[in-house]
């Protein structure tokens, strides 16, 4: 169970949280929706321990993990899998060591049972043949699927998706927004995405909590959302920018 | 004015507090984490065999040209036997391990600097942290340690490529007497002049190491970031090799030739 209490964090000038609250249960698939730059990454940074917020706090099973130090965070982050928005795949390494990178460096599995996890992961992701292949040699929608098997080989408990679906194609957004979706069906894991595509949002989530202003704002189901005729949550689903006067360009 | 200074007196305790911090860090890691072999022979092979290139001309170069300089001063005062002794002298506590130290700074530790820096901005570290592997652990320790081994062997090459270059260079262009001039040599070239050198230059290793993981890990964003990482881990270390150096050298003597 995640829980997050009266987080704030600010960047400069700049108060990027202020005051955020909520909990998510167990198996539970969530999606954060906001405006970009409104500190939804930095959000989903705080619940693994990657950014330290000015006040508040996050639990994790009960752990309060605000305090921890990098060392004792490891241990935390060993229940997590993370999707980063570009991937992050390690540039020097080939997707097979990629994939495995997690139990290669426990040290505790085998190496042929690393990658047989690694080719069976691969193929759920509809990427078998790919083990010797670089990160350089794999267009964006593949890194992402890439990056995708890697959060998940280790079977986590908790997996979090940064922007899963930004600068995909609709193909390719659809198809990974399927792979999220079969990850949660198939591992039973509790799945946070960070997302301003609200297609994706409604597929891949039974819950989105809406991040404006520093707060959360909205923590509904996606039909309630998409229906909402609160003016703040009508704009973002739509896509509805505020009007542009014409005196602002002459 | 007044705030200006503060901001950049803030800014540089900041980073030397952060640069402590990663010192203790790596040493930390050092005493509890079983350094992954595998990654520090890479991490050798890189900075040890891919240097040969800058450390046998520096080393080669270096010797000749100390030694025509030399032998051009000597001979006004009939004393040219005595050029590979200075030679010798200079280039195992001086010129091997400075210079040495100063390309490895410019050839490595701007390498170190840039990958370390592109995997902070494509975040690539980050990812590294989710998959509970610790970047001093998986990063600056392999690092450290290939610095540390590498560079009293490069610099030992550099030493001994100096010595027989000049060597060379005295004997058949300058037309010293060969015997007389190594047997002046070894005369008064004493054990704690390469002594000094290499002591020297484990802490050289040390710096380079520690300074680009630094540089790297603590990157600005954006590709601007990663070339002001580069060019600051080089400018730095270099710094820091040509000043401990002074340092180093009055302390050494002073224990060493007592």
């Amino acid at each position: 169970m995640i829980e997050v209490r009266n987080l704030q964090k600010s960047f400069g000038a700049n108060r990027v949280l202020d005051g955020v609250n909520f909990s998510i249960e167990k198996g539970q698939a969530v999606a954060i929706i906001g405006v970009s730059g409104g500190g939804k990454s930095v959000l989903l940074k705080h619940l693994i321990g990657l950014v330290t917020p000015d006040a508040g706090e996050v639990c994790i099973d009960g752990q309060n993990i605000t305090g921890m130090d990098e060392r004792e965070l490891l241990k935390v982050r060993r229940k997590f899998g993370m999707l980063f928005q570009g991937a992050a795949l390690f540039d020097s390494l080939n997707v097979e060591d990629n994939v495995g990178f997690l139990l290669r460096r426990e040290g505790r599995t085998p190496a042929p049972e690393i990658a047989r996890r690694v080719a069976e992961v691969l193929e759920l992701i509809g990427l078998e043949g790919t083990q010797k292949k670089m990160p350089a040699e794999l267009s964006g929608g593949m890194r992402k699927r890439v990056g995708l098997a890697r959060a998940v080989v280790y079977r986590p408990e908790i997996v979090l998706y940064d922007e899963p679906t930004t600068g995909l194609d609709p193909i390719a957004a659809d198809s990974i927004d399927q792979l999220i979706s079969l990850v949660v069906e198939t591992l039973h894991v509790t799945s946070v995405a960070v997302t301003h595509d609200m297609r994706s949002a409604r597929h891949i989530s039974q819950r989105i909590l809406m991040l404006h202003e520093g707060r959360i704002y909205a923590d509904q189901t996606p039909d309630e959302i998409f229906k909402s005729n609160d003016p703040v949550i009508h704009r973002f689903v739509n896509g509805i920018a505020e009007p542009i006067g014409r005196h602002s360009l002459v | 004015m007044t705030s200006l200074a503060k901001r950049v007196a803030r800014e540089w305790l900041g980073g030397l507090g952060r640069a402590a911090t990663l010192c203790w860090e790596t040493a930390v890691s050092l005493a509890t984490v079983k350094p992954v072999w595998r990654d520090v022979v890479y991490q050798m092979y890189y900075i040890g065999v891919k240097s040969q290139s800058v450390v046998i001309i520096t080393g080669m170069f270096t010797g000749m040209v100390l030694c025509a300089q030399s032998y051009f001063q000597f001979h006004r005062v009939k004393m040219d036997t005595a050029t590979l002794a200075v030679v010798a002298v200079a280039m195992c506590s001086e010129l091997g391990p400075v210079l040495t130290g100063l390309m490895v700074a410019g050839r490595v530790g701007a390498a170190i600097a840039a990958e370390i820096g592109t995997m902070r901005v494509t975040e690539q570290i980050d990812a590294l942290r989710t998959l509970a592997a610790h970047p001093v652990d998986y990063l600056v320790v392999p690092r450290f340690l290939a610095m540390f081994m590498a560079m009293p062997l490069l610099t030992a090459e550099s030493i001994a490529l100096g010595i027989g270059a000049a060597y060379l260079v005295a004997t058949f262009l300058l037309g010293i007497n060969a015997s007389g001039d190594w047997h002046e040599m070894i005369h008064y070239t004493d054990i704690i002049d390469p002594l000094t050198g290499i002591i020297k230059t484990f802490l050289y290793g040390g710096v380079i190491g520690v300074v680009a993981c630094y540089k790297g890990l603590n990157c600005p964003q954006g590709a601007e970031g990663v070339g002001r990482a580069t060019t600051e881990a080089v400018v730095y270390s270099s710094i820091a090799i040509l000043v401990s150096n002074f340092f180093l050298t009055m302390l050494l003597n002073t224990l060493l030739r007592r």
